[in-house]
């Protein structure tokens, strides 16, 4: 479970992020919806604690990201935007890498390292450097090395920009199935479409700020636009710009 | 601890793969780089003395206006040939390179000689062309030895002793011992090694620093549940690592050339044996510590790759610069300049090259306040690694 309280962060001039709180319950795909620029990857990478934000803070289960940064980066898996993959390592030395840094035990590793390989169905290309992956042969390998310690949450950023469909829907099915082993999945996005197809739960961001957090039903009423874009539309002038 | 050796052994994986760059930076420069370098050398040094007792031919104009000074050139094994047309086409000679040095007699020489008018004789030489210096020397050489012996033989005629003419008598005792002088040659050869270091590391410390970001790996890598210190202490070991591959084949590059160039032939005798190169091996290997972790903080200041390379190509010579300025000024070299890393290295190599004797204290000098230094620089670039800026 992942929980933000009241974060700030500024850029110098810039205040990115003014305020956000929400949570991301176990079990549940959370979205984190917004147009560019509205603070949702400066949001990921305070959860991920690659920074630290300027006022109020967040736990992942139960660990604090500013103070306690290392235990809760053992409880996170995070897929950045853009894979990130080593380019002249292949995509099991990718995974394997990452799951010798968690400090999995050195037997365990090629053990873990093949089923992760098998439940992400990347074997076809496994063995291949990543100099030469396809979008989609990346993401997959990215994504495999963020499970491969097998995180309770998982955060990914922007996981499907630039994927054709089948990528795409092979990324959702994997994505549904974290759920389905009871993983909190907090994810962000710009397409409010995918968000609607997968999530339970929606947080509509603008400058900054929770426009909305709610199902998508409940976005529907509370706007009352029946048009998911539409009710995206009108979710992030509720905030407006001060 | 074990996460550091897994970032080390993963960087030296990666970069060992990156075949062009391991290429050049490994393998071309470290171990082409002395072989061309002492066989220019040799070459040059073979040139400059071997012409001094060999015959060499020099083209005359108007020989036959002076007969008694041709065949004293010859006496000093001086070939005269048939020279150019004239003095225009004796310049156009010396231009295209066709001769390095032509002389001229004019027809009135004799009468000019006869009459104890100073005679004029023209001497058609290129200052500027450095390899026939040694050739035109010996022909100027020669002209001022006759130029003396006439005037001995005209002073002896009016009774006067010609030693009147020589005030001073300049004898030149050259102390330089044969391994002194190879030091002086072999000086060159420390800068050389240190840059053979740095180049070895520099591609690595820019791609796990610079590049890594650049790529997008690094936001991910820093997310894992690692400590940061230890990221980038992996990091500058993988990068000693290369640098100390890279000083060891330069360092047998120089010792096999070294078998080549008749450096004894030429009076020098430099101690470069398999000790002399396990024994500068081991003092210069400190360095590599220093080297990768500055590289490695200026690589992590850069925004981008590019920019990291630019950089990283001027820090190169920033070693060599404590070493032109004693050089330069020709210091001694002191106990207090065994402090200074790359200095300290090349003041005790050049020691132990030409077989002087090497002060222990000196060596531990070097050594503490080089691996100092480098501990100073891994730390400096530890902290900026909790930096949030390093994110770009």
């Amino acid at each position: 479970m992942i929980q933000a309280c009241g974060i700030h962060k500024s850029f110098g001039e810039v205040h990115a992020v003014r305020g956000l709180s929400f949570a991301a319950h176990d079990g549940k795909i959370t979205g984190l919806l917004g147009p560019n620029g509205a603070g949702k990857s400066t949001t990921l990478r305070v959860l991920c604690t690659l920074l630290k934000p300027d006022q109020g803070t967040a736990t992942i289960d139960g660990a604090d990201v500013v103070t306690d940064g290392l235990s809760a980066r053992r409880k996170i898996g995070s897929l950045p935007h853009g894979s990130g993959l080593y380019p002249r390592l292949t995509a099991r030395e990718n995974i394997a890498y990452y799951a010798r840094l968690c400090g999995l035990d050195r037997d365990d590793i090629a053990d873990r390292v093949e089923e992760i390989i098998k439940t992400l169905d990347i074997g076809d290309f496994a063995d291949r450097r990543a100099k030469g992956f396809s979008h989609g042969q990346r993401t997959k390998t990215a994504l495999g090395r963020a499970l491969v310690h097998d995180p309770q949450n998982l955060i990914l950023d922007e996981p499907t920009t630039g994927l054709d469909v089948m990528a795409t829907r092979s990324l959702r099915e994997l994505i549904v199935k974290l759920k389905a082993e009871g993983r909190c999945v907090l994810f962000s996005s710009h397409v409010m479409q995918e968000v609607a197809a997968l999530c339970d739960d929606i947080c509509i961001i603008a400058h900054g700020k929770i426009a909305i957090h709610d199902s998508v039903d409940g976005i529907r009423e509370r706007t009352g636009r029946e048009d998911l874009e539409d009710a995206f539309v009108a979710a992030i002038a509720m905030v407006g710009d001060e | 601890m074990r996460s550091f050796f897994i970032v080390c052994f993963k960087e030296i994986i990666d970069n060992l793969r990156d075949r062009r760059s391991l290429l050049t930076s490994v393998m071309l420069i470290p171990v082409l780089m002395p072989v061309f370098m002492m066989f220019l050398i040799g070459f040059q040094l073979e040139r400059s003395f071997d012409t001094a007792e060999e015959l060499i031919e020099l083209p005359v104009i108007g020989a036959e206006h002076a007969p008694n000074l041709m065949r004293f050139l010859e006496s000093r094994n001086i070939d005269i040939v048939a020279g150019p047309a004239d003095g225009v086409a004796a310049t156009e000679a010396v231009w295209a390179s066709e001769e390095d040095v032509v002389l001229l007699v004019p027809s009135d020489f004799g009468e000019e000689l006869a009459e104890m008018i100073p005679a004029t004789v023209e001497l058609y030489f290129d200052q500027a062309n450095t390899t026939g210096i040694a050739k035109i020397s010996r022909v100027r050489d020669a002209l001022f030895g006759y130029n003396q012996t006439v005037a001995g033989i005209r002073l002896s005629a009016r009774g006067v002793n010609p030693a009147l003419l020589r005030p001073l008598n300049i004898d030149h005792i050259d102390v330089s011992t044969p391994s002194g002088r190879a030091a002086i040659l072999l000086g060159i050869l420390s800068y050389l090694f240190l840059f053979a270091l740095l180049m070895g590391g520099m591609y690595l410390a820019i791609d796990a620093t610079a590049g890594e970001r650049e790529r997008g790996s690094l936001e991910p890598l820093l997310a894992l549940p690692v400590a940061r210190g230890r990221l980038i202490l992996g990091k500058i070991a993988a990068t000693s690592v290369f640098m100390s591959i890279s000083l060891a084949l330069c360092l047998m590059s120089v010792f096999a050339t070294l078998r080549f160039i008749p450096l004894e032939q030429l009076g020098m005798t430099p101690n470069f044996s398999l000790n002399v190169v396990i024994a500068a091996f081991l003092l210069l290997c400190p360095f590599a510590l220093t080297g990768a972790s500055l590289m490695t903080l200026f690589a992590s200041f850069t925004k981008s790759y590019k920019e990291a390379q630019t950089w990283l190509g001027i820090l190169i010579l920033v070693p060599t610069m404590p070493i032109l300025i004693v050089s330069f000024l020709s210091l001694q070299p002191r106990f207090e300049f065994m402090f200074i890393p790359a200095l300290s290295q090349h003041l005790i190599l050049v020691d132990m090259i030409s077989n002087e004797p090497i002060s222990s204290l000196h060596v531990a000098v070097s050594v503490l306040s080089t691996l100092a230094v480098g501990a100073i620089f891994t730390w400096v670039c530890v902290r900026l690694y909790h930096r949030e800026a390093l994110l770009g």
